[in-house]
């Protein structure tokens, strides 16, 4: 798992190339096959429309008695209509009017959609709401109807229809064009343009529709698949020129009423105009796909390693008093079919009636950690290594099902964001009763009184009156102390809390830590409580686990710990804590960041950024080693730590 | 509950003056003389004299429109050129036809758009590659070509649903159900793969919901969590979507009623396009946009009542 520090080294250049626009979408498009053969067939398309009079092999109009309704022959490839007339001719004349009247839609939509979309979204304010609130109507038009009416009173062509039709259809791409805009106006360098005195034309031409032209173009190509549609359709009803003028959707009406007595008809001009709306289907999705690729392109690169050698826990080193054990525990994910270790080797225990805290950066491994607890890893994670012991029970290896019967009723869990850890389509009271039903049997009404009694042990005033209410309508805190409601239906015995209070005040935070140290004294529940803030280790916790890149690299009592930190990564994260630091002296920072998995050494992780590090650090294999009694640290030169018993090399 | 639908019917009269002053424009853009150019070169100065007076062509257009909403407003939609019937008469009568086929249009397009998306979203693999390839074609294939391949494959060269015709449901159920399975399916294609798409999202965004690996945790069952909290979560945005697909239907109706052959208002559409009867087609327009608006507002209360952040709001 990557932090979000890694999530910022690709920063986004100030300003975008030129190549933006379309061309890079032409190059994208190069790497789709389906797009590619997409493009080449409407290319063929429109070729032979316009050299439908030197291609054709003979007039698409002239009458031939004699040879009606033939199949394909070696006069006439694709066989004859009902008049005689050549099937293939009267497709290739036919291909210019269905083309031009997707044309003329085409050209209305872009002529009207690209600039109404352009000032809404980079004008704003009361112009946006006037244009935005115009085009929500205009979406709600039935198109059709008021193309019809169009065809009735400007009719003899489909030309009037195809524009109204293109003109409503605007609508939709303004909508998108201004999306699109909005967010190019909020960029540095449209910024740095407005600051350099650029005229807004100038701005807009140069900088905001270079960026928006590949929404454009993929919008276009879908909208000419349905324009398309609807000329050949309205062709086809009847609206078209009058025959013979050869269309496509009038040989299709004309195959529609011979089917019983020629079906072949159909062939000709149904794939003509199957296949030609399916290109231009094909290739809008091939440049939707390029555009999405382009715009998240240069982002996260998700770093790979080999499939690490799985390790096996010690046996030997096992305390039976423990509640929880975990040893030697490596988890990896599996992304792009390699497995990327992002815990390597963790060991720590937790007694009842004990709240033990997991610290460390984002990006350490503790939240991955304590999901691996549960079994509730996502699905590309694996335990690959070592073992969790829980009240004498293994864990890895555990299917689904036994981990059910031990989710809520042995290990509950609390997320880090109360406001989103609740179905925001039920109540609460609905939502807890669920969750005591799962684990007590009894009646509906056994389950609501329950739930009320859990609520009031969690703090809430009004138990009846929260039940009935909908997450959305209260408080984070109260919400933390709901989700911790449910936590307890099942009277589990270990809790596992990420960042309970992360998301919460400050004057929240101390009373839903109160509220955990109350269950462990009360209800002799052990906490595995995951932070990263050194404040709640020290107002709750009595033993603390350091991690750090994957590694646990300190695990001491809490007092022990803040007063003599064994690990150079503790005892800069001490420092830093601006809870702790002197007043009047600069905060003292662990200088560069958490690498990626990808870039751990193989050696100790945290040598890279160590102050006290040695040339071997990086190489030798660190080990979780007890320096003193009940401090376990994993610097190799700990030594140096110990006040008393420095020895400098 | 009824503020809601008060609200949504408010917002909705903008829609039906543009609809209707739009197609009432038409008529005054026309060069010439509409009565004339609708009764064509034939016809006599007498004739045309008289329907320029039934379609009040010698007021101000502006006085023309107001008298055509007082009277709309008292369910009077004028007369048809042609056959001389009230127009809402003609609709009243067509109305059934669509009506069906948009309610069983919208039944498939959520009943089989909505599994499939779980299926695609659950499953992934080859489902989910299918989908997108079908939704391909339910979007870029125009629905006329579609009911076309449907009657020549199973109507004609297989004959197991009628090519054409519309029995009433009154009269046989059975068979009402039989003539619009072919219809239904190519009214539903675009719909169903717009709900499908929209429901894989939503499922596969929902499931990695913090309440969702919550809910797991306190050791509820997986189908439970699926059927109870995703379904219900994952269902809210599709809603939205089953709406465009049944107004996608209403407009694939014009299409698909002429092919199957249908008396609907799409029928009534395309014969009074041809016919240039625009007291009928305005009356259309209206009837369509009414149709529209109510599957706008059954969207929004199917919305507030699986959404109650929108209900209380």
């Amino acid at each position: 798992m990557t932090g979000p520090e890694t999530r910022t080294i690709a920063r986004r250049p100030l300003r975008p190339t030129r190549m933006l626009g379309p061309m890079r979408l032409v190059r994208g498009l190069l790497r789709k096959p389906l797009g590619i053969v997409a493009a080449v067939y409407l290319i063929v398309v429109i070729a032979l429309a316009a050299l439908a009079p030197l291609v054709a092999p003979a007039s698409p109009t002239k009458p031939d008695l004699r040879s009606t309704l033939q199949g394909p022959s070696a006069a006439h490839w694709l066989g004859t209509d009902a008049l005689g007339q050549d099937v293939l001719s009267r497709l290739l004349y036919g291909a210019g009017d269905t083309l031009i009247g997707v044309l003329q839609a085409l050209l209305v939509w872009l002529l009207i959609g690209v600039p109404v979309g352009i000032i809404a979204g980079y004008i704003g304010g009361m112009t946006d709401r006037v244009i935005t609130r115009a085009i929500d109507v205009v979406l709600a038009v039935p198109t059709l109807i008021v193309t019809l009416a169009a065809l009735a009173v400007f009719g003899s062509s489909l030309a009037a229809g195809m524009i109204v039709f293109g003109i409503l259809g605007a609508a939709n791409l303004a909508r998108i064009v201004r999306a699109s805009v909005l967010i190019v106006r909020e960029e540095l360098y449209v910024d740095a343009a407005r600051i350099m005195g650029l005229s807004t034309s100038q701005i807009l031409w140069r900088h905001v529709l270079p960026r928006t032209v590949g929404v454009i173009i993929v919008q276009a190509a879908l909208f000419a698949a349905i324009a398309l549609g609807v000329q050949t359709g309205l062709a086809f009803l009847g609206f078209g020129p009058p025959p013979p003028a050869p269309t496509w959707g009038g040989m299709v009406a004309e195959a529609t009423t011979l089917l019983q007595r020629h079906p072949w008809l159909l062939v000709p001009s149904g794939a003509a105009v199957g296949l030609t709306a399916l290109a231009l289907g094909l290739l809008g999705d091939a440049l939707r796909d390029v555009d999405a690729e382009r715009r998240s392109a240069g982002g996260e690169r998700v770093p790979r390693r080999a499939e690490p050698a799985v390790a096996t826990a010690d046996a030997s080193d096992r305390d039976d008093e423990m509640m929880l054990q975990v040893r030697e525990l490596t988890i990896g994910f599996r992304i792009d079919g390699e497995w990327v270790t992002v815990v390597e080797r963790a060991s720590f225990d937790i007694a009842a009636s004990e709240i033990v805290g997991l610290v460390g950066e984002s990006g350490s491994g503790k939240t991955v950690t304590a999901l691996a607890l549960l079994g509730l890893l996502p699905p590309s994670g694996r335990i690959l290594g070592g073992s969790i012991r829980f009240r004498g029970r293994e864990l890895v290896g555990l299917d689904e099902r036994g981990f059910r019967t031990l989710r809520g009723n042995e290990i509950a869990m609390i997320s880090q964001e109360p406001m989103v850890a609740l179905d925001p389509s039920f109540t609460i009271g609905a939502q807890l009763s669920a969750v005591v039903r799962t684990h007590e049997r009894g009646t509906r009404r056994a389950a609501k009184r329950r739930a009320l009694e859990l609520l009031t042990e969690v703090g809430l005033p009004d138990p009846a009156g929260i039940a009935k209410l909908h997450p959305h309508q209260i408080s984070g805190g109260m919400a933390q102390r709901v989700v911790i409601a449910c936590a307890l239906a099942g009277r589990p015995s270990l809790l596992i809390a990420d960042e309970p209070t992360t998301a919460l005040d400050v004057t929240i935070q101390a009373g839903i830590l109160d509220l955990l140290d109350r269950l462990r004294r009360d209800n002799g529940m052990a906490v595995l409580l995951v932070t990263h803030n050194w404040g709640v280790v020290a107002d709750v916790c009595q033993r603390a686990v350091v991690m750090y890149a994957g590694h646990v690299v300190e695990r001491a009592e809490v007092v022990d710990m803040f007063t003599n930190a064994l690990h150079p990564y503790t005892l800069g994260l001490l420092r830093s804590n601006p809870h702790l630091a002197m007043r009047g002296e600069p905060l003292p920072t662990i200088g560069g960041m958490v690498p990626a998995p990808s870039d751990w050494p193989p050696g100790c992780h945290f040598a890279a950024r160590c102050p006290m590090a040695r040339p071997d650090c990086a190489d030798r294999a660190v080990v979780l080693r007890e320096l003193l009694p009940e401090r376990h640290t994993a610097c190799h030169y700990a030594e140096d730590l110990v006040p008393g018993k420095q020895v400098r090399a | 509950m009824l503020s809601l639908i008060a609200r949504r019917l408010i917002t909705a009269l903008p829609l039906l003056f543009v609809v209707t002053a739009t197609m009432f424009l038409f008529t005054a853009l026309i060069p010439g003389d509409p009565a004339r150019i609708i009764l064509g070169e034939a016809a006599t100065p007498a004739a045309v004299e008289q329907l320029r007076e039934q379609m009040g062509l010698d007021k101000p257009l502006l006085v023309q429109y107001v008298d055509w909403v007082i009277r709309a407003v008292q369910l009077d939609l004028g007369q048809s050129i042609y056959s001389g019937q009230p127009v809402t008469s003609i609709l009243n009568e067509r109305l059934p036809v669509t009506l069906s086929l948009i309610l069983l249009s919208t039944i498939v397009i959520t009943i089989v758009g909505m599994s499939l998306g779980m299926v695609s979203a659950l499953r992934g693999g080859w489902v989910g590659r299918a989908l997108d390839a079908v939704s391909l074609l339910g979007i870029a294939l125009p629905s006329f070509w579609i009911a076309v391949i449907l009657v020549a494959t199973l109507a004609v060269a297989v004959p197991i649903f009628p090519a054409t015709g519309y029995t009433a449901f009154e009269r046989s159920p059975g068979l009402w159900l039989l003539g619009l399975v072919l219809p239904v399916i190519a009214l539903s294609l675009v719909g169903v793969t717009v709900v499908a798409k929209q429901m894989r999202d939503s499922v596969l965004d929902v499931m990695q919901k913090d309440y969702v690996r919550v809910l797991r945790a306190s050791g509820i069952a997986p189908h439970r969590i699926l059927f109870k909290h995703v379904l219900r979560n994952a269902s809210i945005p599709t809603v939205t979507m089953i709406g465009l697909g049944a107004i996608a239907s209403l407009t694939g109706s014009v299409f698909v009623e002429n092919v199957f052959v249908l008396p609907g208002l799409g029928f009534v559409a395309v014969s009074a396009t041809l016919k240039k009867d625009l007291p009928l087609l305005l009356g259309l327009g209206l009837y369509f946009t009414l149709i529209v608006i109510l599957v706008n507002l059954i969207v929004d209360i199917v919305y507030s009542i699986l959404n109650p952040k929108v209900r209380l709001a």
